[in-house]
């Protein structure tokens, strides 16, 4: 079931890229541009001037991909807050002869600090090679360079592996560009609502959907390891877990259960889904292994155990229950035993859909505040402390990390059956920005870092 | 779901229609003019109403309907006694089987309002079986928030959000 290889454009994609492989240009030493350095931990920062020109082509086709390419990864590195890609309306240099050599002094007299240039040339064997230089403009040095030779129809996916790998570069972070959101596409009245499975590019972009409508579906969680989905499904009107592969379209609901089967994710490793099953009244907490089929019930209690999400090592769990009189988090071991709660709010607060952050030292929720009637995204860390509000609104719900564990994704929905749309924020509480859908959208989940 | 709200309207019509009429003080004293009624038929239904054996009936009659206080799944008096009258009407047409749908208001998360609508649902049942019904002609299937009957962001709409409702098969 795993890592089923398929004719899709994106796999072709990579079964290419091991054998025109990543060729790296001229990779400087280090130690001259350690002055070309973000540092996203501290809060706001300021976005760092870069220029990002269209990548050089020799064709017309090549010039309009080269523009292309410049554009989506200027939009990237914009997006995220860090950086502020200047107007190539006020660039001095024209690309000829930057494709020959930056006049670095052009570049500073815009206040660039870092300079993208590229080229993007057909090959005989019907690829492109999209290569990229990154340049620290006051050392006039190359912090980084690389070529990509790949399927021309999947110049898209290149420009993000370049953005992160700029953003890498500067900020000594993984980036999460080339990455994917798998969301509930909302149409129709508020009371009957359609909702559809969807999946886009990270930007927005290649947006389709994956279900027609028929059954009611909710919560989608990427799989860490493979192109597939868990989510909840409505399919002949029996609420069930099921498991998608994106590439072939291949259903299969997890499990054989009498009762709901319902919030599920993937384990770290992928080999495992973690769920909520519903028998009686009563929701508890399961691990199904997807190798042998082997379940584990974890916890047992009368009250709603719900919403489980593993820690990025496996070694614990993070759930949602009221079994203190209101929902709220709390931890475990990854056998059930040691059940702590960590959440507490000054008793005014319920807090729900924890989600562990990849780096493993915040767990992201949300918040229903019972002082203000307002709902919030927040972190903490997991065993309870430290907890920031990042977003706020009438109902906002269900964050998801960033690979990265730098920025959340979650859904708004405005009152009285208003719009319901999709926004991230980074981790310091700023860069708040609207995630753009052809139609109303919520529970957003981020791919991991495409393989 | 579309059906129970078209019949719901319809009965709605129908009830002011029987008090527009009843209301009228000229065919009052027209009444009290004739001679004594007649003695009213054993059984008194009406004859335009719905059969005692349909499903409008269960609806609009009995009533498919019970509430439920924020977060809560308990059952009120008010509840018990419509659910009562559920139980006595299955009782009495031992083809018909339920299904309940636990429903929540929407503040609250989708994960948790999923398990407080099973929590919903399945008190719904247990009060049935408690009143007779046999367990097999009972399913449960929760909502949470994702079947609201109103959308406005009030306490009015919320309070008729949180419900069980008991759809005949």
């Amino acid at each position: 079931m795993k890592n089923t290889m398929t004719h899709l454009a994106r796999r072709q994609f990579l079964q290419a890229l091991p054998a025109a492989a990543a060729l790296p240009l001229v990779l400087s030493a280090s130690e001259a541009f350690a002055q070309v350095r973000l540092d996203i931990t501290r809060g706001r920062v300021e976005p760092m001037p870069i220029a990002v020109p269209a990548f050089a082509g020799g064709s017309d086709d090549l010039k309009q991909m080269g523009k292309d390419v410049g554009d989506v990864i200027a939009k990237d590195l914009e997006r995220s807050g860090l950086f502020r890609p200047l107007d190539p309306k006020a660039f001095l240099q024209d690309l000829s002869s930057l494709d020959v050599q930056p006049r670095f002094t052009d570049w500073r007299t815009l206040a660039a600090q870092a300079l993208v240039q590229g080229s993007v040339d057909q090959q005989p064997n019907g690829q492109v090679r999209v290569a990229f230089r990154l340049w620290d403009v006051f050392g006039g040095q190359q912090m980084e360079g690389k070529g990509y030779g790949t399927d021309p129809a999947n110049w898209r996916r290149v420009a993000h592996m370049i953005a992160d790998l700029i953003y890498t570069t500067i900020t000594g972070e993984s980036g999460y560009f080339d990455t994917r959101i798998v969301y509930i596409a909302e149409s129709g009245p508020a009371i009957n609502r359609v909702k559809r499975l969807a999946i886009m590019d990270q930007d927005g972009a290649n947006h389709r959907y994956l279900t027609d409508g028929s059954a009611l579906v909710l919560t989608p969680r990427f799989s860490p390891t493979g192109p597939e989905i868990t989510y909840l499904s409505y399919f002949r009107n029996v609420p069930r877990v099921y498991l998608f592969n994106i590439d072939t379209g291949r259903q299969e609901v997890l499990g054989d259960f009498p009762g709901m089967t319902y919030a599920p994710r993937f384990s770290p490793d992928g080999n495992s889904v973690t769920f909520a099953a519903a028998l009686n009244g009563n929701s508890d907490i399961y691990t199904m292994d997807l190798r042998t089929r082997r379940m584990s019930r974890l916890t047992e209690h009368p009250a709603i155990d719900t919403s489980p999400c593993y820690s990025p090592k496996g070694d614990q769990l993070t759930f949602a229950s009221d079994r203190g009189g209101s929902q709220q988090i709390y931890v475990m071991n990854a056998d059930g035993t040691n059940q702590q709660r960590i959440s507490f709010g000054n008793g005014r607060g319920r807090y729900g859909t924890p989600v562990w952050s990849p780096r493993g030292d915040l767990v992201a929720f949300t918040r229903y505040a019972t002082s203000d009637g307002n709902f919030y995204i927040g972190v903490m860390k997991p065993d309870g402390s430290g907890e920031r509000l990042l977003a706020q609104g009438f109902l906002v719900e269900a964050p998801t990390w960033s690979p990265n564990g730098r920025v959340l994704m979650y859904f708004a929905q405005s009152p009285n059956g208003g719009r319901t749309r999709l926004f991230s924020i980074d981790l310091t509480g700023y860069n708040q920005r609207e995630i753009v859908t052809p139609q109303d959208a919520s529970d957003p989940a981020w791919s991991p870092l495409s393989p | 779901m579309m059906k129970l709200r078209f019949l719901g309207v319809i009965a709605v019509t129908f009830a002011v229609l029987l008090t527009g009429c009843a209301k009228k003080p000229v065919e009052q004293k027209a009444v009290a003019t004739q001679a004594p009624p007649p003695a009213p038929t054993p059984p008194p239904a009406p004859p335009k109403g719905p059969a005692p054996d349909s499903i409008e009936y269960f609806n609009t009659v009995v009533g498919n309907l019970v509430q439920f206080a924020y977060d809560k799944y308990d059952l009120d008096a008010a509840s018990q006694a419509k659910l009562a009258g559920q139980a006595t009407w299955l009782k009495q047409y031992p083809n018909r089987t339920l299904t309940i749908e636990g429903h929540c208001d929407e503040r609250g998360t989708r994960e948790y309002n999923l398990g407080l609508g099973d929590r919903r649902a399945n008190s719904v049942k247990q009060y049935l079986i408690a009143q007779g019904v046999a367990a097999n002609r009972v399913k449960t299937i929760s909502y949470g928030k994702e079947r609201p009957l109103c959308v406005s962001s009030d306490e009015a709409c919320w309070a008729k959000n949180r419900r069980g409702t008991s759809v005949v098969q």
